[in-house]
């Protein structure tokens, strides 16, 4: 079996990733791909600790997670269509509406 | 129907639903049936009840019904008895003369007002008030217990406020610049402080003797309850607010700015009956009063000073109904002084009487005012005899009857007061009640000469238009004549029948008032002959007056205004009325605007000041706190992530 800690600094690094690309891009599609990646790694560190505590819990998470994931692309993507339609941009600084 | 007698005070009220309801859609002469038939309604009922009551034998005179219980206040001490007040109305010799001339008066006055206010504007509203005084009133001589009372007290002058101010957009006292409605808060404001006393008075009544009914109260004090000097707070707390509503020093300021009302509520309210309301709670309170001889004597005093005071600004007034205000705040002390000196039964004698002749007074300067269209100036009258010739057969009878000439009603009332003064020992007030009988007999025919004798001095076109008032006037103008004629003969005294004992008013009321050390009754004892030589005195002294002023009124033209330069210190005092009005001006109402002004401005800085404060400490936190929300996603996405790292890092560290 491989050493769990190193798939848990795998998942630790797509997190990193995902978080990175939330933060700094600008296209609204990127971002929904970046918290799709941060899904990920979470769901990977899942399945890690479920080998390794050998139980069914965290793998039932994991279900979760995916369909969790499944219905925020569904809706994130329909935001953004909405959003394109209304503004004809997808670049989230350009929807700033939402502030004082 | 003495079981009924609480329907008396509630008649009125179904007239003040109709017309205050229906009104103003109903034609003028069935706003003025209904109000004035609801209070013969009372009157008959009132009428029924008294016969009913004489029936019995006088010391069974006194009925009492309740409509049950007003407020169960439990015990008032640890562990004493519960307290509860009662809708109580009671029937006794007392209240029966004052229903009787409430009713009967009162009627009168609405048939008249009928004629007088046809060309008003409001004529329902009128009659909505003066039905629901009417109430009021009755409520008030009725009521068994002091609270009952005090509702009526109250209710007549929210009446009287409102009826004062009845002309609300009119101006009324180009000196004070007051108008018709500033007199009626003013009147409603004086009143406030006397009711004040009056309040403080009843609830040391109901601590001390757990009960506010007239006659548990007199029993308890003739049992020897209460302490003396209690006693005598109490009187003179009552007292004081005796002095508001009947306008005695130093509360009198409201009455003659009250006659800012229509002529038939001056009549009515500020002559006849509610102004009498104090004089009728003191002998109500008789007994307390006998066992506070301090009280009295107070009493005796402020009457008489104030009936000689209000009689000299009464000589110098142009008015003509100003003049009969400050009349009526004379003969108000009159009968102050005459409760003071313990003559119960002769001041509200001389209530009766004066309610008979001052409301005739009134009407007739009514009708003088209504025939030459609103004019109430008397150095712009005279000659209006011609005119107005029942007006003034009947105003003169009142002038008689108020002067105290035998044998009209007034001779009779005036005289067994004095009698009562002097011969209970009260020289000084005796004394200074004689001067003002002969001021008022003076300033009476004064009013009499200037505004029926002579040359008309006013408008020309004015006197060629002036009129005799129409029959609902006329009427009962002649029947109070005749009753100040009448008035006074059920209460002869013995000095005049030889001994024959004919004083019917005296044994009536006896039974309902506290037996004073000095009823005017035991003159017997002092001689019939003093009696008479008073009375003799008494005439003399109103002949005197009216003598004086037919030679300065009649006789010799200009001696009015020489006397007045003569004297022009005392001329220029009482046509400014003392300055009383400035004195009060000055002393309390700029005082209270001062402190009022302090407070508003304590109130407007530092209370509204902290809490304006806390709101702008508000907004500056969220001035601060907004700059956050920046409306970039990224940005709470990053203040998220480092909240997420601050309670990761706080978790892992504990």
């Amino acid at each position: 079996m491989i050493d769990p800690r190193l798939v848990l600094l795998v998942s630790a690094a797509l997190f990193a990733v995902g978080v990175a690309g939330v933060l700094t891009r600008r296209g609204a599609i990127t971002i929904l791909m970046c918290v799709e990646l941060m899904l990920n790694a979470g769901n990977l560190a899942f399945i890690t600790f479920a080998r390794l505590f050998d139980g069914p819990e965290a793998q039932i998470y994991v279900f979760f997670v995916m369909t969790l994931a499944a219905a925020e692309a569904a809706a994130g993507l329909a935001i953004v269509i909405a959003l394109f339609r209304l503004r004809g941009t997808t670049d989230v600084d350009e929807i700033n509406l939402l502030k004082w | 129907m003495l079981t009924l007698i609480w329907l008396i005070p509630i008649l009125p009220l179904a007239g003040v639903a109709i017309n205050g309801l229906l009104g103003r859609r109903l034609p003028k002469a069935a706003v003025g049936l209904i109000g004035c038939g609801v209070i013969l309604a009372s009157l008959l009922l009132s009428v029924g009840a008294v016969v009913e009551l004489a029936k019995l034998p006088a010391d069974a005179r006194h009925f009492e019904t309740s409509l049950g219980t007003w407020m169960p206040l439990g015990e008032l001490a640890p562990g004493g008895a519960g307290v509860t007040i009662d809708w109580g109305f009671a029937l006794d010799p007392l209240s029966a003369v004052m229903i009787l001339v409430v009713t009967g008066v009162g009627f009168l006055i609405h048939v008249y007002s009928v004629g007088y206010m046809e060309h008003e504007e409001g004529f329902a509203r009128f009659f909505v008030y003066i039905n629901l005084f009417m109430s009021m009133m009755l409520t008030l001589v009725l009521g068994s217990n002091l609270l009952v009372t005090f509702v009526g007290w109250e209710g007549v002058g929210l009446c009287s406020y409102l009826l004062i101010g009845f002309f609300y957009d009119r101006p009324f006292d180009e000196r004070t610049g007051l108008s018709c409605a500033d007199a009626g808060r003013k009147a409603f404001l004086v009143n406030r402080i006397g009711d004040f006393a009056f309040v403080i008075g009843m609830l040391y009544l109901i601590t001390t003797f757990g009960t506010l009914e007239y006659r548990g109260v007199a029993e308890a004090i003739e049992a020897g309850a209460g302490g003396h000097a209690l006693l005598v707070a109490v009187g003179i707390l009552l007292f004081i607010g005796a002095c508001g509503k009947s306008a005695q020093i130093p509360l009198y300021v409201w009455l003659p700015d009250a006659m800012a009302g229509p002529t038939p509520v001056s009549a009515l309210i500020h002559a006849a009956t509610m102004v009498t309301a104090g004089v009728y709670m003191v002998t109500r309170m008789s007994t307390l009063y006998v066992h506070a001889p301090e009280a009295m004597a107070v009493i005796g005093l402020v009457g008489a000073a104030t009936a000689i005071f209000a009689a000299t600004m009464g000589i110098t007034a142009t008015d003509i109904k100003k003049v009969l205000a400050y009349s009526t705040v004379s003969q108000l002390g009159y009968m102050f002084a005459a409760a003071g000196v313990g003559a119960w039964t002769a001041a509200i004698f001389h209530l009766m009487t004066h309610a008979f002749f001052k409301a005739l007074l009134f009407l007739g300067a009514g009708s003088v005012i209504h025939g030459q269209h609103g004019e109430q100036d008397i150095t712009r009258m005279g000659e209006l005899r011609v005119k107005l010739p029942v007006t003034f057969a009947t105003f003169v009878t009142g002038a008689l009857a108020i002067a105290g000439i035998f044998p009209l009603a007034g001779f009779f009332s005036k005289d067994e007061i004095l009698w009562g003064a002097f011969s209970s020992g009260h020289r000084v007030i005796w004394l200074m009640l004689a001067l003002a009988a002969g001021l008022t007999a003076f300033y009476m025919f004064r009013l009499t000469f200037l505004v029926f004798y002579g040359r008309y001095r006013g408008d020309y076109h004015a006197f060629e238009h002036a009129h005799e008032s129409p029959k609902s006037m006329t009427v009962p103008l002649m029947v109070l004549a005749a009753l100040s004629v009448i008035g006074g003969w059920i209460g002869v005294p013995a000095a005049l029948t030889r001994g024959a004992d004919v004083n019917l008013f005296h044994h009536w009321l006896a039974p309902a008032v506290a037996s004073g050390a000095h009823e005017a009754a035991e003159g017997a004892a002092h001689g019939a002959g003093t009696e008479l030589s008073l009375m003799a005195l008494a005439l003399a002294v109103a002949l005197v007056g009216i003598g004086a002023a037919w030679v300065i009124y009649r006789r010799r033209r200009g001696l009015a205004d020489s006397i007045a330069a003569a004297f022009r210190p005392v001329y220029i005092l009482w046509r400014n009325l003392y300055w009383v009005d400035e004195l009060y001006e000055a002393a309390v109402i700029r005082p209270f605007y001062a402190v009022s002004r302090f407070s508003a401005g304590f109130d407007k800085w530092v209370i509204d000041g902290l809490v304006n404060l806390s709101a702008i400490l508000t907004d500056i936190v969220g001035q601060l706190l907004k700059l956050f929300q920046t409306g970039y996603v990224r940005n709470y996405a990053l203040l998220f992530l480092m909240g997420v790292v601050v309670v990761l890092l706080f978790l892992a560290t504990v």
